[in-house]
C-alpha cells in the first residue's frame, strides 16, 4: 500500500508531468482557456493513463520487445476512443469545448513515456497507481494553469465574476499568444528553481522517466518520436531495463529502478545525439 | 469543377494556413515547432517534410475513411486505424524515398522519423473526419495547415538565429524566451483573422 501512495506522490509532486517534466504541452496549451476545461481534460487523460498503464503492465511479458511501440499505441488509442464515445454521451459540452484534443490524447507524450518507463517494466498495481498519480498531477496542473488564464482573461473562477465590472480583464490571455506566455513564465519559473538548487549544491536533475531532461530543454532533435521504432542500441537499452527493473522490483528496491531507467536513457539519449549532429548539418 | 467550389478551397487554403495557424493558435506539433527551429534551413528541411507528410497523411486517411470505415460503419474506430496509418505510412515514405530517390532522402530523410507521433499529422486527419470535408477538400486543408507550419517554424527560426546573440535575463534564456517569441508570433498571426 506504501508503494501505491509513493507512486501518488511521486506523480503528484516530484515528478509532476507539467510543472516538473514538462510534458505534454500541445493540450496543455491548447485546453487551459479556463479552469473547467483544463479539469475536463485532465481527468480524461486520468483515466486514459491509469487503464492503459494497468493492461499494458498485465500483458508486459506477451507484448514482444520490437513491436512494443506500436502495441502502445493501440492500447492507448482503443482506450481514448472508449473515453470519447463515453464523453459523447454523458458530457456532450465538455467533449464539444475539448473537441480535436480528445483523439490527441493518442499522441500525448506522457502516456506513451508512462508505458515505456514504467507499466512496461512494473507490476500491475503499482502501474495503476502510477498512472492515476501521473494523471492527477497532470489534472493538478492542467486546472492551475486554467484558473491563471481565465482569471487573468476573463476576469472569472470557475465561470464565477471575481472583479467588478470596472476592472478590464487581459483578453490576451484567454487568447492564443497568452498560452505561449504563461508557458515561457513557467519554464522560466522552473529554470529559476533549477538554477537555485544547483547552487544550493542540491539534485536538480529530478527525472528518471527514461528522459533526461524535459521536453522544453530538450536536447533531443528527434524527440519521443523516435521511440516509435527506436533500433539498435535504444532497443537494447530498453531489453534491459526491463530485466534489471524486474530484478530491482523483486528485490523491493523501488529507487533502484529509476536509477537504472535513467542510464538507460543516457545511452540512448548519446546515441541520438549522433543523429542529432545529423540533422543539423 | 465548378467556380464555387474553387473559391470554396482558396478561402480554405487561406484559412488554414494564415488564419487558424495550425502551431500558433491550435497549438499542434509544438514539439518540432520549438526542437527543430534552431537553424533556417534544418526549419526549412522539417517544414518541407511536413508538407511532404501531411499532405500524403491526408490523402491517405481521407480514402480509407470514406472507403473502408464508413463503408463498414466502423466510424468510430477513426483514432486507432488513423494512428496506425500515419505511423505505417511514415516509415513506407522512408524505405521507398530511400530505395528509389536517394537525393530527396538526403534532403527529407532525417526529418521523416520525427513526424511519426507530431500530433498535427493526427490532428489534421481528425480535424478533416470532424468537419465533414471530401477527399479532395481535405488533401487541400492537410496541405494548407502544413504550409502554415512551414512559415510558422521557419520565421521562428530566423528569430532565433538572431536571439541568439542577445543579453537575455537568467531564467530567461533558452526556452522562455523562444516561448514569448511565440506568443509575439501567434499577435502578429491574429491579425490575419480580419483576411476572411
Amino acid at each position: 500500500m506504501s508503494k501505491a501512495g509513493e507512486r501518488l506522490y511521486n506523480g503528484l509532486v516530484k515528478e509532476n508531468p507539467t510543472f516538473v517534466l514538462m510534458l505534454g504541452m500541445c493540450p496543455t496549451l491548447a485546453v487551459t482557456t479556463s479552469a473547467v476545461n483544463g479539469l475536463g481534460m485532465g481527468l480524461t487523460t486520468m483515466v486514459v493513463l491509469a487503464l492503459s498503464n494497468m493492461i499494458i503492465s498485465l500483458l508486459r511479458n506477451i507484448i514482444p520487445d520490437r513491436v512494443r511501440i506500436p502495441a502502445f499505441i493501440v492500447i492507448i488509442a482503443s482506450f481514448v476512443t472508449v473515453v470519447q464515445l463515453l464523453l459523447e454521451a454523458y458530457l456532450p459540452f465538455l467533449n464539444k469545448a475539448l473537441g480535436v484534443y480528445i483523439p490527441l490524447i493518442v499522441v500525448n507524450c506522457i502516456i506513451l513515456g508512462r508505458a515505456e518507463s514504467y507499466a512496461y517494466s512494473n507490476p500491475v498495481i503499482p502501474s495503476l497507481f502510477d498512472g492515476i498519480g501521473m494523471g492527477l498531477g497532470f489534472t493538478f496542473a492542467l486546472t492551475c494553469i486554467g484558473l491563471v488564464r481565465e482569471l487573468l482573461g476573463a476576469g472569472q473562477l470557475f465561470g464565477l465574476d471575481i472583479f467588478p465590472d470596472s476592472v478590464e480583464p487581459i483578453r490576451i490571455f484567454g487568447q492564443a499568444p497568452g498560452a505561449f506566455f504563461v508557458l515561457a513564465g513557467l519554464v522560466a519559473l522552473q529554470n529559476y528553481v533549477r538554477e537555485s538548487r544547483k547552487k544550493a549544491g542540491k539534485e536538480y536533475e529530478k527525472i528518471g522517466s527514461g528522459c533526461t531532461h524535459d521536453c522544453m530543454n530538450c536536447k533531443d532533435s528527434d524527440g519521443c518520436s523516435k521511440r516509435f521504432y527506436d533500433e539498435g542500441s535504444g532497443r537494447k537499452a530498453g531489453g534491459k531495463t526491463k530485466q534489471e527493473n524486474a530484478a530491482a522490483a523483486g528485490n523491493g528496491k523501488t529507487g533502484n529502478g529509476s536509477a537504472v531507467n535513467m542510464k538507460a536513457g543516457n545511452v540512448t539519449a548519446g546515441n541520438r545525439e549522433t543523429r542529432m549532429r545529423r540533422a543539423d548539418k | 469543377m465548378n467556380m464555387e467550389y474553387v473559391k470554396e478551397l482558396l478561402v480554405l487554403l487561406i484559412g488554414s494556413s494564415l488564419v487558424s495557424n495550425v502551431v500558433l493558435s491550435q497549438f499542434l506539433g509544438l514539439c518540432p515547432f520549438l526542437g527543430v527551429s534552431r537553424k533556417t534551413n534544418t526549419a526549412a528541411g522539417m517544414g518541407v517534410a511536413v508538407i511532404f507528410v501531411i499532405t500524403l497523411a491526408s490523402a491517405v486517411a481521407g480514402v480509407i475513411y470514406e472507403f473502408v470505415l464508413v463503408r463498414f460503419h466502423v466510424e468510430y474506430l477513426k483514432t486507432i486505424v488513423f494512428i496506425l496509418v500515419i505511423a505505417a505510412l511514415v516509415q513506407f515514405v522512408e524505405m521507398f524515398l530511400r530505395k528509389s530517390m536517394p537525393s530527396l532522402y538526403e534532403a527529407l530523410g532525417v526529418y521523416l522519423p520525427l513526424i511519426t507521433t507530431n500530433c498535427a499529422v493526427l490532428g489534421v486527419a481528425i480535424t478533416n473526419v470532424q468537419k465533414e470535408y471530401g477527399i479532395l477538400t481535405g488533401i487541400v486543408n492537410g496541405f494548407a495547415t502544413a504550409v502554415g507550419f512551414c512559415l510558422a517554424i521557419v520565421i521562428l527560426a530566423g528569430i532565433r538565429e538572431k536571439l541568439e546573440y542577445n543579453d537575455i535575463p537568467g531564467p530567461f534564456k533558452g526556452m522562455p524566451a523562444v516561448l514569448l517569441t511565440a506568443g509575439l508570433m501567434a499577435i502578429a498571426f491574429c491579425g490575419f483573422s480580419g483576411l476572411l
